[in-house]
């Protein structure tokens, strides 16, 4: 596979590395369960390394959509545990991108706080019909 | 540093956004500020006690490009960023109201906000004769000293209002000079760049607005997060300039190819600047990989600092050598060939030729 710079074809050579380090975080889930979460936007790429990296992962069994703030997309690459994660804003711009290494993303978990606001809710609904009912 | 109200926190909340939402626009400015995703905790942290800074914009002999540049950043918007978060309580090009009433805006802002105020600055400020260059009849000099006298601190956006930009390059017909220049009993930040960057503007805003502190500085005021590294050490283009592949003409093969554009006058190595990684047009890409060498816009006297396709006054030979020393010694010495890069800069804005028609053209 060419991909090193000393190719003289448009220069792809970060996706290498970084899949090295994406290799090291799985190892790290494995001992210790600590994901890791690299920012795809502080790296510096050339036009064809999104592209190479892309194709490396491949895509995997979940494609998740989160409806918060715009749609984000939480897609599984091919390799188990390796996440592709961008967010969007409203008008469908993309805003931040992140290769996430862990068992389930942080954002697709329900959090506590919208668990305990949802319990409320749904007393509330339950005692509204009972007042119906009555 | 900030009025009174509803923390940022409870602003999104207001609006109906999760906890899930919260933390998705946490990991969004994490990624904006420049700042590792391991301090999404922390800035969640932040924000649930942050509150809304109020902001006034003051615009002195500038091209209006640097707010043109903040209206297209685009995470998070500006107007979730600025007119949701940020109370905006003046600023000329984007206010609705004008004349004696946009006055009175200021004055109310500064006096309701007294000593807690952001004072955001694009511009420079001519010395040489106040009537170059006034507002409602009130000189830049006088409105900056009387805006900035009630601010928490200042932060100069865009290379005219930092280093005094093409206003003060030579002959700097009207005196300019630079925000810092003036201002000395306030921080003072530098957000460089003809514009900056559309998501360092809102990063370093970003930043206030989070922590209700200004972030860590370099030597030029410059936030180290975004300008603490050169083009040129993340250029994706760098390992050419290693192995000596450099693109001659615009059109030639190594241009095609994608081969460094030093000899094509590229300032990326003396340059400190973002642009390398987080581009620009939401991340599509930066004048290097649109094949143009940097210019060096966010550098102080960049105008005067020799020809745009000039190749810098630096030995390309003993430069490769010092950088894989670098590699090998780590940051230290990557520093010493920065200062020696910025050195071959100084000497290169002496020397200060004209650009002819044979330079734009650069006949090999
Ligand atoms: S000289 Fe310019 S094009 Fe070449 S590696 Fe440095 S920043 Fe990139
Ligand atoms: S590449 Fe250089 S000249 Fe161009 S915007 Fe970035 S810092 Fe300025």
């Amino acid at each position: 596979m060419p991909s090193t710079p000393a190719d003289d074809e448009a220069w792809r050579g970060n996706a290498l590395p970084l899949l090295n380090e994406i290799r090291h975080a799985l190892d790290r889930l494995l001992a210790s369960g600590e994901t890791t979460v690299i920012d795809l936007g502080a790296l510096p790429m050339g036009p064809q390394d999104e592209a190479e990296l892309l194709a490396a992962l491949g895509t995997g069994e979940v494609d998740a959509t989160i409806n918060a703030g715009g749609p984000s997309s939480v897609r599984e690459t091919a390799f188990h545990g390796v996440w592709l994660v961008t967010h969007r804003n409203e008008t469908g711009e993309t805003q931040a991108r992140f290769i996430e290494v862990a068992f389930v993303p942080e954002l697709l978990m329900s959090q506590r706080e919208d668990v305990a606001d949802s319990a409320k809710a749904l007393s509330e609904q339950l005692r509204e019909e009972q007042n119906i009912r009555k | 540093m900030a009025i009174d109200g509803p923390t940022i926190a409870e602003v999104l909340r207001q609006q109906g956004i999760s906890r899930r939402g919260f933390l998705k626009f946490c990991a969004t400015t994490a990624s904006l500020m420049a700042l590792p995703p391991s301090m999404v905790p922390a800035i969640a942290a932040a924000l649930q006690h942050a509150r809304r800074p109020s902001v006034i914009w003051l615009s002195f002999q500038e091209c209006t490009g640097c707010t043109e540049s903040l209206t297209r950043s685009h995470s998070p918007s500006i107007e979730g960023l600025i007119l949701e978060q940020i109370s905006l309580d003046y600023h000329h090009t984007l206010q609705a109201a004008s004349g004696t009433a946009a006055e009175a805006a200021r004055e109310a802002a500064m006096r309701e906000n007294a000593g807690k105020y952001l004072l955001v600055v694009d511009g420079s400020i001519p010395l040489g004769n106040a009537g170059f260059s006034t507002i409602a009849g009130i000189s830049n000099l006088d409105m900056l000293k009387e805006t900035a006298a009630g601010a928490a601190a200042v932060i100069a956006v865009g290379t005219c209002a930092a280093y005094g930009g093409i206003p003060a390059a030579q002959p700097n017909p009207t005196g300019a000079v630079p925000v810092s220049a003036i201002i000395k009993d306030k921080p003072v930040l530098n957000v460089p760049g003809c514009p900056p960057i559309p998501v360092v503007i809102t990063g370093v805003l970003a930043h206030f607005l989070t922590f209700g502190s200004l972030p860590e500085l370099d030597a030029l005021g410059r936030p180290k997060a975004f300008y603490g590294e050169s083009i040129h050490d993340r250029c994706y283009r760098r390992p050419f300039y290693d192995q000596g592949k450099f693109a001659e003409t615009f059109d030639d093969e190594g241009a095609r190819k994608g081969w460094c554009l030093f000899k094509l006058g590229c300032k990326g190595p003396v340059t400190y600047n973002a642009c390398a990684t987080t581009k620009w047009n939401q991340g599509v890409s930066f004048p290097i990989q649109s094949g143009h060498g940097c210019i060096g816009c966010s550098e102080p006297g960049f105008w005067d600092a020799g020809p745009f396709y000039k190749a810098l006054s630096m030995p390309i030979g003993p430069a490769k050598a010092a950088i894989g020393a670098a590699a090998v010694a780590g940051l230290a010495a990557g520093a010493a060939v920065a200062l020696r890069n910025r050195s071959a800069k100084k000497s290169a804005q002496a020397a200060h030729q004209k650009v002819t028609i044979d330079d734009l053209e650069k006949s090999k």
